[in-house]
């Protein structure tokens, strides 16, 4: 394989790619943590994280992207996501308060911090579930094909 | 007539025109890779179109899921058949044409019933969606009232959405497995194995 990568007629999309797709991810990474300032969020930053993994699965083969981000994560990722979320709402039952209604966390607050940490959270498992299930959608179409030939670039 | 003509609506009017054009495209073009491709312009010129109005968070989710992801995903069912559309005789293109203009039709007489670009009285931005804006200062104390709405008071709402994606993960991966099988089906689009390595390798050991 690694013979193969460095006669392949794609040296220029590695070698830019291998800068930009951590780049990507930590753009997405941007994008989640400042959803509550600017546009963006959970939504957005998965779906961005999950395009650099399929980048990444594009230039170097999905074998390569299978043995950086192994299926079994994709799995665990996506059904954290759900139980993320879902655990956050669970959690403001335990304290006393309704489904989800984020007050609880820091009722004493004045600048309703309970609201941003339950933001927080329930992004985070928005995050978690987009990520997981796109990868997890691109590796089972992307499994089905045997290789990208040079007359489908 | 001449005080209306700002560069913002030059804008619009480009952007708009582009999008007529390269739907036109999409429709005349037989060789399947071009149209993916196309649809990605489609998305990304539809996003410009949504800076432009103002609607930053969907231009964003349009540029990420229509441009990027949805993109790949089509060129990877592209790669499982052929590389040009058939060509379809005009005696089975009448009927959608007749149903198409039908609906056109219906749509256009809808489009006087519409509210105008940014009327402060329209449905949408009076009744609740004023009060989130009035409420998000006091509430949530975020400047994004997206977020606000999104997160916060539309929690609820967001969980069927995030159960959403993951049902649609999970069908796919009971349809097909993480390895594009569910580990018995063998298709061979083309004349090629593609249930996966193993096959592929077993090939390579029967081609000498």
């Amino acid at each position: 394989m690694s013979a193969q990568n460095q006669h392949s007629p794609h040296v220029i999309l590695r070698v830019v790619s291998k800068i930009l797709i951590p780049l990507i991810a930590l753009f997405a990474l941007y994008v989640h943590f400042h959803g509550d300032y600017g546009p963006g969020g959970g939504f957005q930053a998965g779906v961005i994280f999950a395009s650099a993994i399929i980048l990444y699965a594009l230039i170097f083969g999905l074998d390569e992207a299978k043995r950086a981000v192994p299926p079994s994560w994709v799995r665990i990722c996506m059904s954290l996501g759900v139980l993320v979320y879902g655990g956050t709402g669970v959690a403001t039952w335990m304290l006393g308060g309704q489904f989800l209604n984020f007050t609880v966390f820091a009722p004493e607050s004045t600048h309703a911090s309970g609201q941003h940490w339950g933001i927080f959270a329930v992004e985070l498992g928005v995050l978690f579930a987009v990520t997981g299930a796109m990868v997890a959608i691109f590796y089972a179409f992307g499994s089905r094909v045997p290789e990208l030939r040079d007359e489908d670039w | 007539m001449m005080e209306g003509f700002t560069p913002i609506l030059l804008l619009d009017m480009g952007l708009l025109a582009m999008l007529v054009v390269v739907a036109f495209a999409v429709v005349r073009l037989r060789s399947l890779f071009a149209i993916v491709m196309l649809q990605g312009v489609y998305s990304l010129l539809s996003a410009a179109w949504f800076v432009s109005l103002d609607a930053v968070d969907v231009a964003f989710t349009e540029a990420a899921v229509g441009a990027g992801i949805s993109t790949v995903l089509m060129l990877g069912a592209m790669l499982l058949t052929e590389r040009e559309a058939k060509p379809v005789p005009f005696q089975k293109q009448l009927g959608p044409l007749f149903i198409v203009t039908i609906v056109a039709l219906a749509m256009f007489y809808a489009v006087g019933d519409m509210p105008a670009f940014g009327d402060a009285l329209s449905p949408a931005n009076s009744y609740v969606g004023a009060d989130y804006i009035a409420a998000t200062k006091n509430d949530i104390i975020l400047p994004n009232v997206v977020t606000a709405v999104l997160a916060s008071y539309r929690s609820f709402d967001t969980f069927g959405e995030v159960v959403v994606v993951y049902m649609a993960g999970l069908g796919i991966l009971l349809l097909l497995g993480l390895n594009g099988n569910a580990g018995k089906w063998r298709a061979k689009p083309n004349g090629q194995n593609i249930t996966g390595r193993k096959n592929a390798a077993e090939q390579r050991e029967d081609k000498p």
